[in-house]
């Protein structure tokens, strides 16, 4: 490997140290390097590096400052809900705990610039996503800001000392396969991993280009790759083979543990079942979570009908008896207004259940039971209460469930919905 | 007296680029001050009178020092303090509180830092004062020495003086010129901006109580003096230990400037802005690549630091994005395009690009609504798009209205540089409609 991290300030070894855990990071790492400079060098006081998410910012960042051993405080903005809570971790860091005592209650910037400064000089802090500080002390301080998000957000619009930007560049798909071979499994040859992870990435890569996730996930599935090897089914060679096995099983983990419908435990454990027993696995928002009692079922049907149709087109559904309906240009399917782009609209409840005995086959009595269960469907989340909660005598509502869900919904009842749908005429 | 020929030191290389970084990172880094600053003579002059006559003299005065960001103001402020206090006189009598906008937010902080800067927290010890003016009397009579009838001169410095604009009441800025107005103490008031419409920030009794003096620093060199500041602020002094190292130092400095791509490169960025800060964020950045391999700036090292100062920082992310996303992102200028900037939700871009693939992809892969929603949200996360202010706490995520961020040419440019990007989606992006 090229040493590519050279600097007269610091030893080789060190330098030799970083580069060997900052994989496809040589640039960067050398261009931060030679930004900061000796450590007695000035620095330039403000570095703002940006970058997507996993693509290396904090950690080549903390391997450098700890490696070459420079006075740091690091600072994460999400934990730090009050600037107290900030100011004392920049001073337990630098100082200790004395220092960091010396804060009173409420501290404000000021008293922290003063306590600052009573102390001897130190050399940088790195903070992510927080607005500048502006460092009014004069010593060889860097504040260096980390962030997904792209400076021309942050600027205040009087304007500040503007910092340097960095970009960190996403890994390519060759760098991404360099750095997954990595963390190989020692029983298995270096070959066969990557082309586990060349499966993998050819699944993945389209959606999904995030470090971090492709790592959990090449970690979860591997033991399912390995299955028809260990087996003695296959060889290490039989690519084909191995692909066939594994290509269902990775489109299923993009369903389901990529978007954490379920969790890697439950996956894992549905790996070591047979695949007759494994069945369908139940994510978090499958439809078999909820069952509804009948007339739950018709309130919600209707509730979507009320949702997704308009309120003049219920003569023509609903009615034995309707005129016809003229269709002009205007009323012309558009796919903006197709309402099933647009969203749910808000109805009232007379609505809900004029649409509601109509729909429903048999007679039903207008008891409380049907009205509690629309309050039950609202607590459910299936449908969403519109009006505020003091008027009483016409609350709205909205249907808050997919079209997926509902065709569930009414196939169980053998109502066909679609018919009844404005959208699909 | 015999003429001895000085010998030149040469020093091993490593140690004059030590050196050169030291001292040139010094002026980049750390804002050291010039001797004399440079373009604004009258200011200068202007400003020592000004504070010589508040310290030696015992006038009160206030004075506001306005100009862009970068401009030159705050090293203004302290070359002439710096100048002033090398008289014994100013020096023996002068107080100095430097107070900042940004860290005294309040006029009750910025009261105890002045009580703390000018050393008077035991003579205050715990009394309660009443109002904000009897406090400040009471301090500034303390000042008062014992044998003297008149009481030291205090200057006041405020930077980021709008800010002190903002708080309630005006009192500190009140109470400030009310004394300078006064024949109390001989106080003078400094007060540091970078807005021009200051004075329509302060209340109008506040107002009344300034001397309306104010020092513009507006920048007016043109592009030939921009680049002899370049030279002479990546040039060496004299007084370098390596007389040789320096002299080549400086001359390639000179054939540097005289480079045409140079010269292109930075009229753009004093087209841009024209204040120092940027050009020593540029400079800086050529600075980093000298080492010992590379003893001297480049023409090349100028154009890669200015290519990388004026980079569009939102192109840079859309490069990393997935395919889905950026397949996302088109189908969204699609919607633009048709419906003149409307906002639109996830339904509608996830049917926009359903069409795409009904009709021309055989790359994509028809991907289900949950993995889209989750490519949507990581562009909503990346501030890519926004969501419209309205009630989106009633909507569900999957309607919920948002606004493209980004610009036409800024995805066009983004598509040429994306790595692998399959042709269809590339031509699916040209396609004026659908």
């Amino acid at each position: 490997m090229t040493a590519l991290l050279q600097h007269p300030g610091y030893d080789e070894e060190k330098l030799r140290r970083v580069a060997e855990q900052l994989p496809c990071r040589e640039v960067q790492a050398g261009l931060l390097l030679s930004l900061m400079g000796e450590p007695q060098q000035y620095s330039y006081p403000s570095i703002f590096i940006y970058g997507h998410r996993a693509s290396g910012k904090s950690h080549v960042l903390h391997v450098l400052l700890k490696e070459l051993e420079l006075h740091h405080a690091t600072v994460s903005c999400v934990e730090c809900v009050s600037v107290a809570l900030l100011f004392e971790q920049v001073l337990l860091s630098f100082f200790g705990c004395d220092a960091a005592s010396l804060l009173p209650r409420s501290p404000s910037l000021s008293d922290f610039v003063r306590i600052y400064r009573q102390q001897p000089v130190t050399m940088e802090t790195s903070s992510h996503q927080t607005v500048v500080l502006n460092p009014v002390v004069e010593d060889n301080v860097t504040v260096i800001l980390l962030s997904e998000i792209v400076w021309d957000k942050f600027r205040p619009n009087t304007g500040c000392f503007e910092p340097l930007l960095l970009h960190f560049p996403d890994y390519s798909k060759g760098e991404l396969q360099q750095i997954l071979s990595q963390d190989r499994h020692p029983s298995y040859s270096a070959e066969f991993y990557s082309s586990y992870i060349n499966i993998l990435l050819g699944v993945f890569y389209s959606v999904c280009r995030d470090l971090r996730e492709l790592r959990h996930l090449a970690a979860l599935n591997f033991s399912k790759f390995c299955e028809p090897l260990e087996e003695g089914k296959v060889k290490e060679t039989d690519t084909h083979k191995l692909w066939r096995n594994i290509e269902p099983h990775l489109k299923k983990a993009m369903q389901t543990v990529y978007l954490r419908e379920v969790s890697s435990l439950q996956w894992e454990q549905m790996q070591l079942m047979e695949e007759k027993e494994a069945g369908a696995l139940r994510g978090l928002s499958a439809h078999t979570h909820v069952e509804l009692p009948f007339y739950s079922k018709f309130l919600l049907i209707a509730a979507y009908l009320a949702s997704y149709n308009p309120a003049r087109t219920d003569k023509r559904f609903f009615l034995k008896h309707h005129g016809k309906i003229r269709k002009t240009n205007f009323l012309k399917k558009n796919e903006k207004t197709s309402n099933h782009l647009l969203g749910p609209k808000p109805f009232p409840l007379d609505r809900l259940l004029a649409i509601f005995y109509s729909v429903v086959d048999s007679r039903v009595a207008p008891t409380a039971s049907i009205f509690s269960q629309i309050s039950s469907l609202v607590t459910l989340q299936l449908l969403t209460q519109v009006s505020h909660d003091d008027q009483l005598d016409a609350p709205k509502y909205k249907c808050a469930v997919s079209l997926d869900f509902i065709c569930a919904i009414s196939r169980t009842v053998n109502f066909d919905i679609v018919k009844y749908l404005y959208d699909f005429l | 007296m015999s003429k001895r020929k000085v010998k030149d030191v040469h020093r091993p290389i490593g140690e004059c680029i030590t050196q050169v970084q030291q001292i040139l990172r010094e002026r980049f880094c750390h804002q050291q001050l010039p001797d004399r600053p440079e373009g604004l003579e009258a200011q200068y002059k202007h400003l020592l009178e000004l504070l010589r006559r508040s310290a030696i003299q015992g006038e009160s005065n206030s004075v506001l020092i306005v100009g862009p960001r970068g401009a030159g103001k705050t090293m203004l402020l302290q070359c002439v303090l710096r100048d002033l206090l090398q008289e014994k006189e100013a020096q023996k009598n002068l107080l100095q509180v430097h107070l900042n906008g940004l860290l005294q937010t309040d006029d009750r902080i910025a009261l105890k830092e002045i009580t703390r800067q000018l050393n008077l927290e035991n003579v205050v010890g715990d009394k309660v004062f009443g109002s904000f003016a009897e406090n400040l009397a009471f301090l500034l009579e303390a000042l008062k020495k014992g044998d003297r009838s008149s009481s030291r001169p205090v200057l006041f410095v405020l930077d980021e003086f709008d800010l002190f604009a903002h708080h309630k009441n005006q009192t500190l800025l009140y109470n400030l010129f009310d004394v300078s107005q006064s024949a109390q103490t001989p106080v003078a008031v400094v007060g540091v901006t970078c807005r021009l419409d200051v004075l329509e920030l302060l209340e109008k009794r506040v107002k009344s109580r300034f001397s309306h003096r104010q020092i513009h620093l507006l920048s007016s060199f043109g592009f030939s003096e921009y680049l002899q500041t370049v030279r002479t602020q990546l040039s060496l002094p004299d007084d370098f230990t390596d007389r040789g190292f320096a002299q080549d130092w400086n001359s390639s400095i000179q054939t540097l400037c005289e480079d045409k791509s140079v010269e292109e490169a930075l009229q753009r960025h004093f087209n841009s802005s024209k204040d120092f800060r940027s050009l020593h964020m540029l400079l800086m950045l050529c600075l980093s690549r000298v080492s010992v391999s590379k003893p001297s700036i480049k023409p090349a090292d100028l154009l890669d630091a200015s290519r990388l100062c004026l980079c569009d920082a939102k192109a840079n992310m859309l490069h990393g994005l997935s395919i889905l996303e950026l397949c996302l992102i088109i189908a969204m200028k699609h919607l633009n395009d048709v419906y003149e900037g409307e906002p639109f939700n996830l339904q509608m871009v996830h049917n926009e690009f359903k069409k795409f693939l009904q009709r021309k992809s055989n790359s994509m892969y028809n991907f289900e609504q949950p993995v889209v929603m989750k490519a949507f949200e990581h562009l909503q996360q990346l501030e890519l798009i926004r969501p419209v202010d309205g009630s989106s706490a009633k909507t569900q995520r999957e309607f919920q209205l948002m606004r493209l961020m980004l610009d036409h040419s800024q995805i066009m440019e983004a598509l040429q540089k994306y790595p692998q990007c399959p042709t269809d989606v590339k031509q699916w992006a040209m396609s004026a409609f659908g």
